[in-house]
């Protein structure tokens, strides 16, 4: 798929993903628009998946630790064709099958659970690890939030990882800068981010997250890497593409309605000259 | 059917089931948390290379690892010492593995006071309790060596996530090759009718053996059942010696909140109302020393076991 073609798939899903959040009356906007392109990439041009069998043998596999960022994948996997669009509109609603966070045991296509920040992480280590022992020639990618990597689990998998030269493991981290309560360098901050991984033995890319041929160029990067596990860190706008949402520390969880919704993406769509 | 009666150690029963485990499917990984060598996984290692991992110092890690493997269609068995296999990693077994619907199988060492020398620190007298609190999981205390042996087998082929309470040091050997021994399936090694004795664990189980004989002789016939499966919890054979006892002692190496005492009384309180008492740590701390000294400082005694159920069935 041409780039071109990717950004439009990209606004597609940030479009959904605001109109599936406004249904519902509130979410977590901020988190789910930051990995939107990173989404939109593996979904749609790196990984070796069929949406009409969401349990292929031998597929690669996708696990959203921070797991709050729900209402984008969903919105990713519906516009594959993983289930019906129309689902989206149950988001958080009793009885759905899209819970705010991520839940293999509910949604077709996720991989696996996430909402405690770093269980998805080591879970997607041993996903990795398991396709070795399978030896399986499929990879495994994880994305991980920068407020996530606060938690003690993500560098107890890294130190694992690195040790088992899982090659087939390509992660992100969503340095969106922001969490909860206010900006992560004013709570704990990561910086030297770059550096953390590269010292737990890591292969480390740092790119713009919202770039799409930037994305493509890491993973690829990543791809010829074998003996280490890679970390793609990129730098992404929390909220970006609802624009309400960006210019604010308060973006992690938002409350808007339908109306509002609409008219954010109408705002999106003529700022990005569609 | 292999005979254990040669073991010198329950941990050489754990690892003689899940060894075989490994030889028969090739599915069965195992993952340590820098105890390989405490329990004898180091034997797995040495089988297949391939399909151990030593996670190093990260329980937390290691289980969410376990669930990853598991979702590939793997088999995975987790060791470490019984307090980081339940308190430290609660909400990664919780969560990655009880409401993800991953099988993860635990083996959680040196329950209670078998820790010794290890300590409070070291001493799992809750692990029952935080088990229970994740739906599904299966729950063993093998007292012997056989039975250690066939339960860890019989646990994996259920294909639901299990956690087996296994001492490392000492053995008994109780049961001989053969003997029908069923999850689930509590067994009767003494029928009294005077009062009913619930132990679970090698302690427990030891020193209620010991008991019945002291009873004996005072004239009271006492029911010992060995309750080596927690989860599920055998009712109808609660419910029958309960009925036939009058009366029901429980016995266990651990915390009464949430433990087994406590699981059996809600239980009874709703089919066999009859009197109960309980022998556990109560509200206490653990402490080190050797098993005579512990047993000793807890009650953990078949003398005490007496006086409570002397009382029990007046």
């Amino acid at each position: 798929m041409e780039i071109n073609e990717l950004k439009r798939k990209a606004l597609q899903i940030r479009e959904m993903t605001i109109r599936e959040i406004g249904h519902f009356g509130s979410g977590h906007i901020g988190g789910s628009m930051s990995i939107v392109e990173m989404l939109t990439y593996l979904y749609y041009q790196e990984m070796r998946i069929d949406p009409k069998d969401p349990k292929k043998e031998g597929r690669d596999r996708f696990v959203c630790s921070k797991g709050h960022a729900g209402p984008a994948v969903y919105a990713t996997l519906a516009s594959k064709g993983y289930f019906p669009v129309e689902w989206l509109k149950t988001l958080n609603a009793g009885g759905t099958n899209l819970p705010s966070h991520c839940d293999m045991t509910k949604t077709p296509g996720v991989d696996f659970t996430g909402g405690s920040l770093g269980q998805g992480f080591s879970a997607a280590i041993g996903i990795a690890l398991g396709q070795k022992v399978k030896k399986e020639d499929s990879r495994t990618f994880v994305v991980i939030g920068d407020g996530e990597s606060q938690e003690g689990q993500i560098w107890e998998g890294a130190e694992t990882a690195a040790q088992w030269k899982l090659g087939n493991l390509i992660a992100f981290t969503d340095l969106n800068k922001l969490q909860l309560d206010g900006p992560t360098a004013d709570i704990v901050s990561m910086e030297n981010i770059d550096t953390r991984w590269l010292g737990f033995g890591w292969h480390v890319q740092r790119i713009n997250g919202h770039d799409l041929a930037a994305i493509a160029r890491a993973v690829e990067a990543a791809k010829e890497v074998t003996d280490r596990p890679s970390m793609i860190i990129m730098d992404t706008q929390k909220a970006h593409g609802f624009i309400p949402g960006e210019n604010t520390t308060k973006n992690h969880s938002m409350a808007f309605d339908e109306t509002v919704a609409e008219e954010a993406i109408k705002e999106l769509l003529e700022r990005e000259g569609e | 059917m292999k005979d254990t009666t040669k073991l010198a150690n329950m941990r050489d029963a754990v690892m003689l089931a899940i060894n075989e485990l490994g030889d028969q499917d090739e599915r069965v990984v195992m993952l340590d948390a820098d105890l390989a060598s405490c329990l004898g996984s180091t034997s797995f290692q040495e089988k297949h290379p391939d399909r151990f991992f030593n996670c190093g110092i990260a329980e937390a890690n290691m289980i969410g690892v376990a669930a990853g493997l598991s979702s590939m269609g793997l088999k995975p068995f987790t060791h470490t010492f019984g307090i980081f296999a339940s308190r430290r990693v609660f909400d990664q077994l919780f969560l990655s593995v009880g409401y993800a619907h991953q099988v993860v199988h635990m083996i959680g060492t040196d329950p209670g006071v078998t820790a010794q020398y290890n300590g409070g620190t070291h001493m799992p007298f809750e692990d029952i309790a935080l088990l229970r609190q994740v739906p599904g999981v299966t729950i063993i205390e093998p007292s012997d060596a056989q039975s250690m042996y066939e339960l860890v087998k019989q646990a994996y082929a259920l294909d639901k996530s299990s956690y087996t309470r296994a001492p490392r040091k000492g053995i008994a050997h109780r049961y001989p090759a053969g003997t029908k021994i069923e999850l689930g399936k509590g067994i009767e090694l003494a029928t009294g009718s005077d009062v009913a004795i619930i132990a679970t664990g090698s302690v427990m189980v030891g020193e209620g053996e010991k008991a019945v004989e002291i009873l004996k002789e005072k004239g009271i016939n006492a029911t010992l059942v060995d309750l080596h499966t927690i989860r599920p919890l055998d009712t109808e054979l609660l419910e029958k010696v309960a009925k036939r006892c009058g009366s029901v002692l429980v016995c266990e190496n651990g915390r009464y909140a949430g433990g087994v005492g406590e699981m059996i009384a809600t239980h009874l309180i709703q089919t066999v109302p009859v009197k109960m008492d309980f022998l556990n740590v109560g509200e206490r701390f653990g402490e080190v020393g050797n098993l005579a000294y512990l047993q000793k400082a807890f009650g953990f005694t078949a003398e005490n076991i007496v006086a409570k159920a002397e009382k029990l069935a007046k």
